[in-house]
């Protein structure tokens, strides 16, 4: 069942070129913490493509995989099985020493602004660090540090202060500006916004798209908030124990879900609306997600789909074209009409 | 049919904590009623003081000043020692937090720790406790309660953790249920489930319930009444509809702006609020949220004054105060002008 999204992977492109990103097959297992505990299939067969100057959004909730899949994309894991590749070039097995050239071109910005940031060091030595590892000067680095600050709306006079002495938001555009240094044309961006005080969500939501606009990113874009995610990204994948269940552009995937747990998952999302709350009607699912240690046979979303039927618990869906003429793909036996 | 009086009442509550760079206000001069099946959310951001008011409430900030009233059930809780206050916490009003693991003992089962709450408050034998904390483990929605009550904290997932914290906070029958970020840590679907059962708790028992989160969508969930508070103060308190149709506080307005939201067309960038919310260190004298305010910003010379050294009171139309000095009232000028 692994197998699957190779041969449909490619219409879940939006273009016809080469992608920028291509993800085959992905998989990561990590084995029991203990020598007879079984292993995790944290990641399980995932394929997707991302475009050059697109958006992607990763969605799922705790323990989906969502997070592994994008240290697998920049290398921070080594996958189990399957491929990733840039620009056409399988980077999949590329050593690190062969790596460090990509690194230019792919970068990561993380949840936590604070904890991903060295305490130790000051901004100007934390945003020119990837310069100097590519060879650039010291000089050379710091001017480019200054000119970073200045485009992530951080005060280039700040550039000898210590992280601590910034807020969180200002420390994560900080993180944005270090992931910028080396001019990358794909970032993944696990949780950028999620620790962040909601009134300074918003504006590191502007600057990425913004920054997206001017340098023509592509983002890889991690997230739980679907909110969030709708905002940001041209299409979206949703996650569900290691493997996608959902994927197509947004519009579509928001406005019409075709699978049970992608309308479960936009039904619980509470509005910031006490009217529409009231007017709305709920699935609310029952349980919690299955541990990726004991995944369920068949569809591992059967236990708490209210459509499961006899073949759910027996038989994985695989991830297909849910109606024709579109890109989306689903992978249910009982898709909802689009 | 009158409002019933009310359970909770808070005025003028001020919490000071001394810090090596001087005394923090936390909380300054709030105010306000929670009535017996309703729910009151505070929202705020980090250092917005919606925290500690709880803890003040429950009489749980170690270290720190409060002043000013909190009344239960008629009874003041203020001044009250911790000997009274232990019998009134768990009994009358309960407290869940964000975090269920850090607040459950790890070496007890879960049905020891119900127990233990139900023998201290009313004296049960052992056998008869313990009855009672498997009762309130099925009550929560827990499968299998008998045998889930013999197990132990870790054994749980987080939305079963935040169940057994409920159904723990609930087992002496409480009047009054205070919420401190409840979902925050778990998953959308699941915290969809923890919501309807509180929901479903205070409508068979008609508890009166505050309701602490940053999440504005689930205020829109749940509350019936919402209190808005920045830099440790009351910025607004309307009742829900009110307070998401026509928000007064240019915070309130800001907050809701920058949202995403499901229900939007997008593309158009996100009206987002400058700046951060401010430290408690430094307070501006003026209006704390002064530094950020559009409002602020595009008044006359005058004005910007006046924002930025007189603090504003929270004043307005019956049922929807604000505090700022040139408010957003449909058809109602303030007390600027």
């Amino acid at each position: 069942m692994t197998t699957t999204t190779t041969a449909t992977s490619g219409a879940a492109t939006s273009t016809t070129s080469t992608p920028l990103l291509s993800v085959r097959d992905l998989t990561m297992t990590f084995p029991g913490r203990r020598s007879r505990s079984v292993p995790v299939r944290a990641v399980d067969g995932i394929g997707f493509d991302v475009a050059a100057g697109e958006t992607l959004g990763l969605v799922g909730e705790s323990g989906c995989g969502k997070s592994t899949t994008g240290r697998m994309i920049v290398r921070l894991l080594e996958p189990t099985a399957g491929s990733v590749s840039y620009d056409g070039r399988d980077i999949t097995h590329l050593s690190q020493r062969q790596l460090k050239p990509l690194r230019r071109d792919l970068q990561m910005v993380f949840q936590d602004p604070h904890s991903s940031l060295n305490p130790r060091q000051t901004v100007a030595r934390i945003i020119s660090d990837p310069l100097m590892v590519q060879g650039s000067s010291a000089a050379d680095a710091r001017k480019r540090a200054v000119e970073l600050m200045d485009l992530v709306g951080l005060i280039p006079e700040h550039i000898d202060r210590y992280p601590h002495e910034f807020s969180g938001g200002q420390a994560q555009r900080i993180g944005i500006a270090r992931s910028l240094a080396t001019s990358p044309r794909l970032v993944v961006a696990d949780e950028p916004v999620s620790a962040l005080d909601v009134s300074v969500q918003a504006q590191i939501v502007n600057l990425m798209e913004r920054l997206q606009r001017e340098l023509g990113l592509a983002y890889l874009f991690i997230a739980h908030d679907l909110s969030v995610v709708k905002r940001v990204c041209d299409r979206v994948a949703v996650m569900y124990l290691g493997r996608i269940v959902e994927i197509g552009v947004k519009e579509r995937v928001y406005a019409a879900p075709a699978h049970p747990y992608t309308r479960a998952l936009l039904s619980a999302v509470p509005l910031p609306d006490p009217a529409a709350e009231r007017a709305r009607e709920r699935i609310t699912l029952l349980g919690d997600p299955p541990s990726p240690a004991a995944p369920p046979p068949g569809c591992t979303f059967h236990p708490r789909c209210p459509k499961a039927q006899e073949i759910c618990r027996t038989e994985a869906p695989l991830l297909r074209i849910a109606s024709p003429g579109e890109a989306r793909q689903v992978a249910c036996h009982f898709p909802e009409a689009a | 049919m009158a409002d019933p009086a009310p359970l909770l009442s808070v005025r003028d509550l001020t919490v000071t904590f001394p810090t090596k760079r001087g005394p923090v206000r936390a909380v300054d001069s709030l105010a306000f009623d929670v009535r017996p099946g309703r729910t009151l959310g505070i929202v705020g951001e980090s250092g917005s003081g919606k925290s500690v008011t709880s803890l003040a409430v429950m009489g749980l900030h170690t270290g720190a000043e409060v002043t000013g009233s909190v009344t239960l059930g008629g009874r003041e809780l203020i001044g009250l020692s911790d000997r009274e206050l232990n019998g009134l916490r768990g009994r009358r009003m309960a407290m869940i937090f964000q975090d269920p693991l850090s607040s459950l003992h790890p070496y007890y089962t879960v049905g020891e720790q119900i127990a233990e709450h139900h023998r201290v408050h009313f004296g049960s034998r052992r056998a008869a406790a313990r009855e009672r904390a498997v009762e309130a483990l099925g009550e929560v929605g827990i499968p299998e309660p008998r045998r889930r009550a013999g197990e132990y904290p870790h054994q749980f997932s987080g939305g079963m953790r935040q169940r057994v914290m409920i159904a723990m906070a609930l087992s002496c029958e409480p009047d009054l249920l205070i919420a401190d970020e409840p979902t925050t840590a778990l998953d959308v679907t699941v915290q969809a489930q923890i919501l309807e059962l509180i929901a479903r708790i205070q409508q068979e028992r008609g508890l009166a319930v505050v309701m602490i989160t940053h999440d504005l969508g689930v205020v829109a969930r749940v509350a019936h009444d919402v209190l808005v508070m920045y830099g440790g103060r009351a910025a607004e308190h309307a009742p829900v509809d009110s307070l998401f149709a026509s928000p007064a506080h240019p915070y309130t307005r800001g907050l809701l702006d920058s949202l995403p939201r499901l229900d939007d067309d997008d593309d158009a960038p996100l009206r987002a609020i400058p700046g951060s919310p401010p430290s408690l260190l430094d307070p501006a004298p003026g209006c704390a949220f002064a530094p950020r305010c559009p409002r602020a910003a595009a008044g006359s010379e005058e004005e910007r004054a006046r924002c930025a050294g007189e603090r504003p009171l929270l004043v307005g139309p019956e049922g929807h105060p604000a505090a700022c000095h040139f408010p957003a009232f449909p058809a109602y000028e303030g007390v600027a002008s």
